[in-house]
């Protein structure tokens, strides 16, 4: 039997039992939705329409709409595009690696950060697609047998790689998401009065019965998925990182590029987890469930994964001066203080100083600051990407075209549009799908609810 | 418990010190240039082991791990050999930086002269400057080192959560001190024998290398205890974790080597390049048994489950991965240091003894003057013995 001791803090708050936690976790699917919870329904979702529009002026005029310039050839497509597949890391990080390494706590946020990794990847996956120009012709990036000609993908090409790797990513974690659901939505199932609701959760849950057969076909899946899942959380952004630094563009060729492109990743993900978790708590009412031992557990991921990220922007500088190649020394000069200052100071700023300040408990101890220090996180990570893109193109081998990026209408709309979708797609989730996994926190809610700690406790003295 | 360092592991060791001696001795006298990156690698390879368990040692208590609290004197006795391989490896260092031998081209005033490339690193790259940051590396891992040990004895007194908070808070400074120190460190120490060549990645991929080694060498040790009886809590989960930890970081060091090998192959720029292809002509057996014995073999044969449960075959594994990761360290300083003139010979396996013989040396004797080898009043030793997964 494991064991925990008293130090340790409950994960579950309040005199919970099995019922109850079926009670708190149906009430949101159940109930009726509350005044801000339409409120910002409405917002995002008009948000996203103004984004479809501009996607749709887009495709009917082309790629000249937006502000790409002969010397700037990517800026915000590719920035949104890798800010928002970072975002999609945490999901897989959490339901992968912290399983691996048997972190519990994982349990009462895993589900919805999964949720968002894959709304997420919806999102990052427009844009590469938007580029393209002609997205009819978008399924000629996969290898398929074709009769145009010479026409065939490129496999020494990065992009290609991000292909596969986006594409499976997105598979698995859907599956993974969808396998870790159906007791859940079984779980509903068997409490709806409604012959709708009850069609439509019978039909979700694929029949799930609970016999012991099916628990132990449902955990060698979640193993064999889990084991999948570890190297693509890596992988992902190892291959995004590969898109700029296989190149010979000072700025974009560097070494260091793939584990630091995966820490930043999980660094922006987990400051969305927490933008997120933060405001769902109190609207759905899961205070017990999301406590602040949660939070501050996900903040020292913070701390750790931003500092990582702080070595890597101290160490890119560093290298560039040492190299004593005078195109790498000036691209970082460039960054740190040419005409787009602003936005390296703005990302130093948001990823390197404010997570620091998690050093101190009572910051990371207090929901209002961990929002506000997510918040900052968030767009620090969006700079990043702008700097790195932007800043190392803007400036290139020929001083006579040395120009700046101005984003159009439509660029900011895009984005704007992708952000409505993503909050449009989770609020839905968060009323409709059970948004805590309630089955596998049962199975913890004996070791580490608070009412139970207290009582394991006195064994520990022993 | 107590460990009892037997007459024949002593007379072992000293045998090993011995080999050492008359190796370093007979190199110097044949072929010092020979002999001197031995030294170095030698030193770097066996400190940055001890320092290595230490990083462990010092995750587990900011992660809150609960498991390896029955473990925790194994990973203090080989963090003991810091102190006497920091003097050795500090003592090559700054000698080498003053020029005594030819492992640093920067160090050499005619070179920085002649060669504006490294003339233009000399504001980072020069005797003082090195000296110093070598010292505030060392040093500062030291006092560490030592501050753990302080709590580790206030620990073993009685059961005291307070302490345990405190030796939380120094293992969070240590790896904050540590997330610089290390990639520096590999800058200096190992970077600038290729002084022209450069790599934002380098100081990680040193870093996962030795960090791979320290988690063997700790397995090692765990199961040398057991086999003397030793350590009876510490079950085969505790091992199959430690396994874990040695195939994924395996893993890991693999995905390091080959970002750095991909993205310097695939953009070809000559001034980066340069460094593979003279591991690739001149080491190209080295190269090749390089990511054999630290990557498919550990990888394949640790894979399965039972593997990583069967003490025999982790250690057969172990080891060999351990011989792999010396291979590493070799091929990433002997072409800066000696060119094409390298040997696998009797002045490398000798050097490689005598250190093995030191370390073995203060390993076991530190292991000895634990009153108890267990450490039962960890917070978490409740924890660590329900060890069951």
């Amino acid at each position: 039997m494991e064991q925990h001791v008293s130090i340790r803090e409950p994960l579950i708050l309040g005199d919970k039992t099995y019922h109850q936690l079926t009670e708190d976790i149906s009430r949101p699917v159940e109930g009726k939705a509350n005044g801000l919870y339409k409120i910002l329904l409405t917002i995002s979702s008009l948000l996203a329409l103004w984004g479809v529009m501009c996607f749709a002026y887009t495709i009917g005029t082309g790629i000249g709409v937006w502000g790409l310039n002969k010397t700037v050839g990517w800026a915000w497509d590719i920035t949104n595009f890798v800010w928002w597949v970072g975002i999609g890391h945490a999901g897989t990080l959490i339901s992968a690696i912290l399983l691996l390494f048997r972190q519990r706590w994982r349990m009462s946020i895993n589900r919805s950060a999964e949720a968002m990794t894959i709304f997420a990847v919806i999102c990052a996956a427009l844009f590469p697609v938007m580029h393209m120009g002609r997205v009819w012709v978008a399924y000629w990036v996969f290898p398929l047998p074709n009769q145009f000609g010479s026409l065939w993908v490129n496999f020494n090409s990065p992009l290609l790689w991000d292909v596969f790797a986006i594409s499976t990513y997105f598979t698995v974690s859907l599956v993974f998401w969808y396998t870790g659901l159906i007791p859940d939505f079984a779980t509903i199932r068997d409490r709806q009065v409604k012959p709708m609701m009850k069609k439509i959760y019978t039909i979700l849950s694929f029949g799930w019965s609970g016999s012991a057969k099916q628990w132990s076909r449902f955990e060698e899946v979640s193993l064999v998925l889990a084991g999948l899942s570890a190297p693509l959380v890596l992988s992902v952004h190892t291959i995004v990182s590969m898109d700029f630094a296989t190149s010979v563009i000072p700025g974009w060729h560097t070494t260091i590029f793939p584990p630091y492109f995966v820490s930043g990743a999980i660094f922006s993900g987990f400051a969305m987890v927490l933008t997120l978790l933060l405001i769902m708590r109190k609207v759905l009412h899961l205070e017990d469930y999301i406590t602040i031992t949660h939070v501050e557990l996900m903040n020292k991921i913070i701390i750790l994964t931003g500092s990582i990220v702080g070595v890597a922007y101290l160490t890119e500088l560093f290298i560039s001066w040492y190299s004593g190649v005078p195109y790498e020394q000036y691209a970082f000069l460039n960054r740190a203080t040419g005409p787009y200052w602003w936005a390296y100071w703005s990302m130093m700023t948001c990823n390197v100083i404010t997570p620091q300040l998690f050093w101190f408990k009572k910051i990371r101890k207090n929901f209002t600051a961990t929002f506000i220090i997510s918040i900052f996180v968030n767009i620090g990570m969006w700079f990043e990407r702008f700097v790195i893109i932007v800043t190392s193109l803007h400036r290139d081998y020929l001083p006579s075209s040395w120009t700046m990026f101005h984003p159009s209408f439509v660029d900011i709309g895009i984005f704007l549009g992708t952000i409505g979708i993503f909050f449009t797609l989770f609020l839905i989730f968060a009323r409709t799908f059970p948004v805590i996994a309630v089955s596998e926190l049962k199975s913890i809610l004996k070791s580490t609810g608070e009412n139970q700690t207290s009582s394991v406790s006195k064994h520990d003295e022993h | 418990m107590q460990y009892t360092f037997s007459n024949k592991s002593r007379n072992i060791c000293f045998a090993l010190i011995g080999i050492g001696l008359l190796s370093l001795v007979g190199g110097f006298l044949t072929d010092s240039h020979r002999a001197w990156p031995n030294l170095l690698l030698n030193a770097f390879y066996f400190t940055s082991i001890a320092l290595g368990v230490l990083f462990f040692l010092a995750v587990n208590y900011a992660a809150e791990a609960g498991w390896f609290a029955a473990i925790k004197k194994p990973m203090e006795a080989i963090a003991a050999f810091l102190p006497l391989g920091s003097l050795i490896l500090g003592g090559v260092l700054i000698l080498s930086a003053f020029h005594l031998n030819h492992i640093y081209h920067w160090a050499d005033p005619e070179v920085v002269h002649h060669d504006e490339i490294i003339a233009g690193k000399a504001a980072y790259l020069n005797k003082w400057f090195f000296t110093i940051r070598t010292i505030v590396y060392l040093g500062g891992w030291f006092l560490f080192y030592r501050a753990f040990q302080k709590y580790s004895q206030i620990e073993q007194q009685s059961y005291n959560t307070k302490n345990w908070r405190k030796t939380q808070s120094l293992a969070a400074f240590f790896l904050a001190f540590f997330a610089v120190t290390s990639s520096t460190s590999a800058w200096d120490w190992i970077m600038s024998i290729d002084t022209h060549w450069f790599s934002t990645l380098f100081g990680w991929y040193t870093f996962a290398g030795y960090f791979v080694s320290s988690l063997i060498v700790l397995t090692l040790v765990v199961l040398h205890l057991k086999s003397r009886g030793l350590l009876p809590e510490v079950n085969e989960n505790h091992i199959h974790d430690l396994g874990k930890y040695i195939f994924a970081f395996s893993i890991f060091w693999t995905y390091l080597w080959f970002s750095q090998f991909l993205l310097i192959w695939y953009s070809n720029i000559p001034e980066e390049v340069t460094y593979f292809m003279d591991r690739m002509t001149n080491y190209k057996s080295i190269f090749i048994l390089n990511l054999f014995l630290n990557f498919f073999f550990p990888f394949l044969v640790l894979m399965k489950r039972g593997s990583k449960r069967r003490y025999h075959l982790l250690t057969f594994v172990g080891i060999i991965t351990l011989i792999g990761h010396w291979f590493d360290n070799f091929i990433m300083i002997m072409p800066g240091a000696v060119k094409e003139h390298w040997h696998v010979g009797w002045v490398e396996i000798g050097m490689f003894t005598g250190f093995l013989g030191l370390f073995g040396f203060i390993v076991m004797s530190r292991l000895a003057s634990f009153s108890t080898v267990e450490n039962k009043q960890h917070v978490f030793y409740s924890e660590s013995v329900h060890h069951h997964i």
